[in-house]
């Protein structure tokens, strides 16, 4: 079998901070780049930690052999890793797990963000250009991230704070809702806080729309050997248990997952 | 090029290094990086006779120099095992090590049974898991529940049988002897090490399960220390494992007295970790003109 995971040390080819704690990477990684798929994610090691950290892929420029990732720093590793300057080099693994499930360019899709949940969104919304529409949420006008980047992409973006400081004030899902109201797309991807990705659930079900979710869950392997990343889900035979974020998702079904 | 081959209760081995259990699920995940056939050995991920759905997340938490995790011992059960995991790991060149576990003497026995009849070449007995909260470690903590289960096992085991013990115990040399006296054919160790983290913002352990087992390079030189013990007090091989991450602890392990070694968390942070260490051992064997890895094991020359 030819290797699709590839692991090694990359060079940072640009690297800007967007938000409070929140940092843009660009890594040159030409055979992560080239099979890299929306959605997916690479795990990054953080010099004198354990264990890498799986942050999700932003945007994938195969012609240039380089990824885009947005990370937050949450922790002593996301701060170790959020040191590494410009030119610097970044221990990456990827690509991993299943990514978002894109349909024809020409069909309509909303993308659900919130929060750090909005970078992985930037990929897929590229795909379907301006027959797309992106509702991105967050805690207030300074942790907006990637406004611009969505506009670019062509869709039509839906801004949410949850204090009014920035577009509308409230929740993705009620923005979500009000969409649903006025037309039903062909599916809808979200990813973000276990909250926002239950409501966005419950909407694509009562609407009877496709809803494709991207999970998180604390990571050892990230490969699938390890099984520590367990996700609750349903079985086709109606039977719950343990799915595995790294390899069975990060993407699952949203009618899958046991919220 | 040095000899790497290693023979372990008959069972020749290419190379010294075995897949730990439980870090290489069943073979065929880091297929998407590098063969299995790298690998002497991989014990494949612990099994039970029945399904078992594991410990609710999250389920592992850095450590200084390690990691704990709690698993649970996730997995589909033997006949799912057999049906759908076996037949994909055919035609691999590497020895398949079945790790069993149970809940009790009876569980472990007819899953052994069960597995005998299989293409496995070994049986690794796994009465050292650490996050299950029936059998498991229970069995391993003192010589009587570790000989009985053994002994019964024995019965019904026609593969090499393998125990692996844990290290929370006394006297894990007592332990060896006393599955050796039963009629094991090898000892591995150590399992992992029981710990705990707790997040002190909320105040609740990091894992679900509150408590869970130590892996990593933090516990290295207590597996080191617990393999000397052993190899000094037993006569069938041992397997050390526990925190080796390089080729110079496997040659160290080895000193202690191991006769293979096993890798298992140092694979999350570089998975091409296994690789690393065959062909520094490979080289530093040329170097030191040594021309059979054997020649190390047990030659540590204590003070």
């Amino acid at each position: 079998m030819e290797p699709s995971v590839f692991q090694g040390s990359y060079p940072v080819v640009r690297k800007t901070a967007c938000a409070k704690q929140i940092y843009d990477f660009t890594v040159h990684c030409p055979d992560i780049a080239q099979t890299a798929q929306a959605g997916q994610f690479v795990h990054i090691k953080a010099a004198g930690f354990t264990l890498r950290r799986p942050i999700s892929i932003c945007r994938i420029d195969r012609e240039k052999g380089n990824i885009r990732i947005v990370m937050e720093v949450r922790g002593d590793g996301t701060a170790q890793i959020a040191q590494t300057p410009e030119g610097g080099m970044l221990d990456v693994m990827g690509p991993l797990g299943h990514g978002f499930q894109l349909l024809e360019p020409t069909e309509t899709a909303i993308v659900v963000g919130g929060g750090i949940g909005v970078p992985p969104m930037l990929e897929t919304v590229s795909h379907y250009g301006k027959n797309a529409a992106a509702i991105l949420g967050f805690r207030s006008a300074s942790a907006a991230i990637l406004e611009e980047d969505f506009q670019k992409a062509g869709c039509q973006v839906v801004l949410c704070t949850d204090d009014g400081t920035k577009g509308k004030k409230g929740f993705v899902t009620q923005a979500l809702k009000e969409s649903l109201e006025q037309t039903k797309p062909s599916i809808i991807y979200a990813c973000g806080p276990l909250p926002m990705l239950k409501g966005v659930a419950a909407l694509a079900k009562e609407y009877g729309i496709r809803c494709q979710v991207s999970m998180e869950e604390r990571m050892g392997c990230g490969i699938g050997a390890c099984l520590v990343c367990a996700c609750k889900t349903k079985r086709p035979d109606g039977e719950t248990g343990y799915s595995h974020v790294c390899k069975n998702g990060p993407v699952f079904n949203a009618e899958e997952v046991v919220f | 090029m040095a000899g790497l081959g290693v023979k372990i209760c008959g069972v020749e081995f290419k190379n010294p290094v075995i897949a730990a259990s439980g870090c290489f699920g069943f073979g065929q995940e880091y297929a998407k990086m590098y063969p299995a056939s790298v690998f002497g050995g991989i014990s494949l991920k612990g099994m039970t006779f029945e399904e078992r759905q594991g410990n609710p997340p999250p389920r592992i938490a850095e450590t200084p120099s390690g990691m704990l995790n709690s698993v649970g011992l996730q997995n589909p059960g033997v006949e799912a095992f057999l049906k759908h995991e076996l037949p994909a790991l055919k035609g691999v060149d590497t020895v398949l090590i079945a790790n069993a576990a149970g809940s009790t003497v009876e569980s472990y026995a007819a899953l052994v049974e069960r597995l005998s009849d299989s293409d496995v070449d070994m049986v690794e007995l796994n009465i050292s898991c650490p996050n299950v909260k029936q059998g498991g470690a229970a069995f391993g903590v003192t010589c009587e529940s570790a000989a009985s289960v053994v002994k019964a096992v024995r019965k019904v085991c026609k593969k090499p049988l393998i125990v692996k013990l844990s290290p929370n115990v006394t006297d894990i040399a007592a332990i060896a002897q006393a599955v050796e006296a039963e009629g094991a054919d090898a000892v591995s160790l150590i399992n992992t090490l029981l710990g705990m983290r707790i997040d002190i913002k909320t105040r609740r352990p990091v894992l679900k399960n509150n408590v869970g087992g130590l892996s990593g390079p933090a516990v290295f030189p207590v597996a080191v220390r617990m393999v000397w013990q052993v190899a000094s007090r037993v006569k069938i091989p041992v397997i050390g494992l526990g925190g080796i991450e390089k080729w110079q602890d496997a040659v160290e392990m080895m000193m202690a007295g191991a006769s293979a070694i096993q890798v298992g968390a140092a694979m999350f942070y570089d998975p091409y970790a296994p690789i690393k260490i065959i062909d520094g051992m490979n080289q530093w064997l040329d170097e030191q003109g040594i021309k059979d890895v054997n020649e190390i094991v047990g030659t540590v020359q204590p003070w």
